[in-house]
């Protein structure tokens, strides 16, 4: 039986006309929907969605609402429209044609990035795939399942360049995106933090607000590569990935301000008493964004990194806004200060650029999360609480790097093993605090309702009120 | 200068477990403890010192432990199991270093396989982790290969596409000759940086084991318990392998059964080894009692230290002068005890101990003049060194027999010391003709003059006391004078006659090639692929093929 792949799947490559390419498919697609159905959302196979759905590019085509079932979601391809004579633009291949094929050199090098890329999308849809239980509003459900429907067209998108580009290997590598599940200590995800729990809905909203915010320098960092399609997926992919840092940044911002108005109208900042009215203490709140700012740190890798340097140097790996940026792109001879520690003594050294780059797209995200602080900030200053949220130290509680087997206090001092056990727990989440954060997760699912801790948002989705039905039970 | 003495107290990079017959040796590289500075030994990459860490180990486990039977080699470090040898230090070394610090290590795992095949020691590889180059090198000198299974975990060689070098330490031969992986998936491997996951791992025959994470400590268990199975290791008290009595000066390495003189102009040294002085234990248990001090193993222990200092410190002593002093007898009398207690675990490795020294003199890139003079004791054992030797001077003595120098053959010549071509280092002289070699076996145990092991062959040369002073300074530096790396090359193709083994093929092949890699620009030019390795430049080649 043939199916009509331009139906199911819409998509702007050509499938209908791509035997390879359907080939594969017929293989991936059932068994991404095996997967899908025994790891994606839990229990919500029959439920109808109110997601936005992409299909086209254009910017009136990739944002479609409609209320539809998950499991029949339609998972596109798109990339983002060819640029007519895109060259590389950076490394020892600047100026030369953009690749519209993989260059055989590089080959296993690009579908290492790609599957490292690829496979955390799948993962932080079983992170939280739970999550669906305890949500605090309808609209928090959908806005869930929007990310969760979301990662898993980025999963499409990468196994689509694995199909197109990479023969045989790159079909096996499909199969095995689908085949790691998170958190299997069997069988885990390639990223640390992608095996981590995703168990509540505070760290639902950290992880959208800080580790899809790596998702998108990742991605940015790939929009500029050599190789095209590569480079037009992820530039497509990086306008989804706006929708999922603007749910963790809202959401956290929505317990903020529930917080200090609890704050305010009782005129207390004692934690104690706040939990006991069914808020998250500001506190707690610093605390968690400690734990996920410093867990998604280590994800760039190393300060120095010989990857990243050839990376860039074959034209695979850009900078953040490589193109925006005004020098020679080919870094030969410049430098990069990064951190060193001697003794107890943080110094900067200036090293190569291009053996910094892990730690300079670090800083781009540095800068990034802090904007996003500074917003969150004016919740408690517009209420009159003196509490500002604060970014630790990039060396606190870091397993990868040169803080690896360090301890540093948020403020940067380099302390002894003595002194972390014993603070420890005044900077990072403890058992205490998240069985108090877990205390508060209930379902609350319906229509204009929001569990206590958290704040309405001021407006809906695709101007909808906010009491719309986000999503229908049936 | 650089020394071999350590012991596990001192160890940085490994840990030394023992749980009756399984020893494990965990790798858990301090990347900050580089035996020289400029590098950092990261993702459990190794320099020398790492390996004479490893080398030292599995010394004191087949002496102080004889209950051992299997030794699994693993990492302590998470998901990574060994990245092999440390890119950055290679890119720092001088040739000499490189070539120097690769043949200890292809020494070492070789005697990983030495000690199985005739020691009864298995060797597990347990790959806990992703595991590259060198550490799969390493993998592949064991016995048996497990490997975890998580789905990302994968072993490699990724040298030729990443560094423009060759798996160099064995990795290439093993894969075909060990192995028997197919040449054309092992051109596959050997060409995908990034290398293979279990499961293709246990297909093309890298591995022999594959295990989930949840199983892998069982299944290592469970294969060291059945590897322990084939070893006939007895078990009891070990011996304990007490520090070298070594003393440093300006004149060289001073030791109690070994001596090393160097002279610095002359760029030669005299290594001078004697036999043994006083009654010698004849009983089992008297030599047990010894242990460390049995004159075989100890007069092993320190030529073997002496072999490694003159390699790795002095470079430009080019030429050593083998000398024996002592009681021939006493010599033929050593090997004649240890013949019969051969199957003892003990003598069985102190015998094994010796093999392993002789054949790191076959492959020394030195030139080695075996010097017979009055005084001299070259019998059974000692005439060892002699036929590892170059060439042989012998003085002639007509008219005294007492004085004149002798040597003399004895069971020990004819298979006990294999070379690593898997024959007898006479066997190899006579490059596979029997009649000369039944001819010499005739004499098994009598002393013979210059002349009588001249017409054996046994001896290069034989001036009489007139011409001897001369013949021996003019041939000295007549050798000096020649271009070092000619010498290494012929000495190395001349030593080695007849069939060719799994060893020969790695030191003979797969070393000099590698280090006719090591030497040309595409590798270590200013823009070899091994000199830029980690700049993030791209290496430029000279496409030319030679």
């Amino acid at each position: 039986m043939s199916i009509d792949y331009s139906q199911k799947i819409p998509n702007n490559v050509d499938l209908a006309s791509n035997k390879t390419l359907q080939r594969a498919l017929e293989h991936w697609q059932p068994a991404y929907l095996d997967w899908w159905n025994e790891m994606g959302p839990d229990k919500t196979t029959t439920a109808e969605v109110y997601l936005r759905t992409a299909i086209s590019v254009d910017p009136k085509g990739w944002a479609h609402f409609d209320y539809v079932r998950m499991p029949d979601y339609r998972w596109g391809i798109f990339l983002a429209p060819q640029e007519a004579g895109r060259v590389v633009n950076f490394g020892e291949h600047k100026g030369q044609p953009a690749w519209q094929e993989v260059p055989g050199e590089y080959r296993s090098t690009l579908r290492r990035i790609i599957v490292t890329q690829g496979d955390t999308e799948p993962a932080s849809v079983e992170q939280q795939r739970h999550l669906g239980m305890t949500c605090p509003s309808l609209y928090d459900m959908r806005n869930l399942f929007q990310v969760n429907v979301e990662e898993g067209r980025h999963l499409w998108a990468m196994v689509y360049l694995l199909h197109a580009h990479f023969g045989r290997d790159g079909r096996e590598e499909g199969e095995a995106l689908l085949e790691r599940r998170s958190g299997d200590a069997d069988n885990p995800r390639i990223l640390t933090a992608f095996n981590e729990k995703t168990p509540d809905w505070l760290s639902f909203f950290m992880f959208t607000f800080i580790t899809d915010r790596d998702g998108k320098f990742q991605l940015a960092a790939l929009a500029e590569s050599g190789f095209d399609p590569l480079a037009r997926t992820c530039k497509f992919m990086l306008t989804e990935e706006a929708h999922h840092l603007f749910v963790g940044e809202s959401g956290i911002s929505r317990i903020i301000q529930r917080t200090c108005e609890a704050m305010a109208s009782h005129k207390t900042d004692d934690p104690a008493k706040l939990r006991a009215m069914g808020v998250i203490d500001l506190p707690t709140l610093q605390k968690y964004l400690n734990f996920h700012y410093s867990v998604t740190s280590d994800l760039y890798g190393a300060e120095i990194s010989s990857n990243a340097a050839s990376f860039y140097t074959n034209g695979l790996k850009g900078r953040y806004e490589e193109t925006k940026l005004g020098d020679d792109h080919r870094l030969d001879t410049a430098e990069y200060p990064v951190m060193e520690v001697v003794g107890d003594k943080i110094i900067t050294r200036h090293v190569p650029a291009l053996t910094a780059l892990n730690e300079r797209l670090r800083d781009d995200w540095v800068k990034d999360v802090q904007g996003g602080i500074d917003r969150w900030n004016k919740v408690p200053e517009k209420l009159g609480i003196p509490f500002r949220f604060t970014l630790p130290h990039k060396g606190f509680h870091r397993k990868i790097g040169i803080f690896g087997e360090l301890h540093l206090s948020p403020e940067g001092k380099v302390i002894s093993e003595a002194e972390w056990t014993h603070k420890h727990r005044d900077w990072l989440p403890t058992a205490e605090d998240r069985a108090f954060v877990q205390s508060l997760m209930g379902r609350v699912a319906e229509p204009g309702k929001f569990a206590n801790w958290i704040a309405p948002p001021a407006r809906g989705i695709n101007n909808q009120p906010v009491d719309f039905e986000y999503v229908r039970f049936n | 200068m650089i020394t071999y003495d350590t012991d596990p107290s001192r160890y940085a990079h490994w840990r030394l477990a023992f749980d009756g017959p399984i020893a494990t040796l965990t790798l858990d590289i301090q990347e900050d403890r580089g035996i020289k500075p400029g590098y950092k030994l990261k993702l459990n990459s190794y320099d020398l010192g790492v390996d004479m860490e490893l080398h030292d180990a599995v010394q004191r486990i087949r002496f102080e432990h004889p209950e051992v039977k299997c030794v699994v080699i693993t990492s302590g470090k998470s998901r990574m199991f060994c990245s092999g040898a440390n890119i950055y230090m290679l890119g720092l070394s001088t040739h000499a270093w490189k070539v120097n610090f690769c043949k200890f290590t292809n020494e070492t795992r070789n005697g990983l396989e030495d000690s199985s095949e005739r020691s009864g020691l298995k060797f597990l590889a347990a790959l806990n982790g992703a595991t590259a180059g060198g550490g799969y090198e390493l993998a592949l000198a064991c016995d048996e290969i497990a490997m975890i299974d998580d789905r990302s975990t994968s072993v490699s060689l990724p040298e030729v596409p990443l560094l423009g070098v060759l798996p160099g330490t064995g990795g290439l031969t093993r894969l075909v000759d060990k192995r028997k992986m197919r040449r054309d998936l092992a051109d596959v491997f050997c060409t995908t940086s990034e290398g293979v996951r279990a499961e293709r791992a246990k297909e093309w025959k890298l591995v022999d084991h594959i295990a989930k994470p949840q199983q892998f400590e069982e299944m290592v268990k469970a294969r060291a318990a059945e590897l322990a199975k084939q070893s006939d290791r007895p078990g009891g008290q070990g011996i304990a392998l007490t520090p070298l009595n070594r003393k440093d000066d300006d004149k060289g390495y001073h030791y109690n059964h070994v001596d090393v003189e160097i002279d610095r102009d002359a760029r030669t040294a005299t290594l001078t080894v004697t036999a043994p002085m006083g009654r010698q234990p004849d009983e089992l248990e008297e030599i047990l009692t010894q242990g460390a001090r049995w004159w075989p193993l100890a007069m092993a222990r320190e030529l073997d230290d002496a072999i490694l200092m003159l390699r790795t410190n002095d470079l430009d002593v080019g030429l050593w002068q083998i000398r024996t002093r002592g009681d021939m007898s006493a010599v033929l009398e050593a090997d004649a005890t240890m013949a019969k207690f051969k199957d003892n675990w003990f003598v069985r490795e102190t015998i094994g101990m010796l093999r392993r020294c002789l054949r790191r003199l076959d492959v020394s890139s030195r030139s080695m003049f075996a010097v017979l003079d009055e005084g001299s004791c070259f019998g059974g054992l000692f005439f060892e060194l002699a036929l590892a030797a170059d060439r042989s001077f012998m003085l002639k003595i007509e008219d005294d027999f007492a004085r004149a120098p002798k040597v003399a053959l004895s069971e020990a010549n004819f298979g006990l010391y294999p070379m690593n071509n898997g024959l007898s280092r006479l066997a190899t002289r006579f490059a596979g003709e029997q009649a000369p070699v039944d001819a010499a076996r005739a004499t098994l145990g009598k002393p013979l003059q210059a002349d009588q092991a001249a017409e054996l062959g046994l001896v290069t040369f034989t001036p009489d006391e007139l011409d001897w002073d001369e013949e021996l300074r003019i041939a000295i530096e007549e050798r000096t004078a020649l271009s070092p790396d000619a010498l290494t090359g012929m000495e190395a193709s001349l030593r080695f006659a007849g069939s060719e083994t799994m060893d020969t093929r790695i030191f003979g092949r797969l070393t000099a090639w590698q280090n006719w890699i090591f030497n040309r620009p595409n590798a270590v030019g200013e823009a070899g692929a091994l000199k830029v390795y980690g700049t993030g430049a791209k290496a430029k080649f000279n496409w030319e093929r030679v």
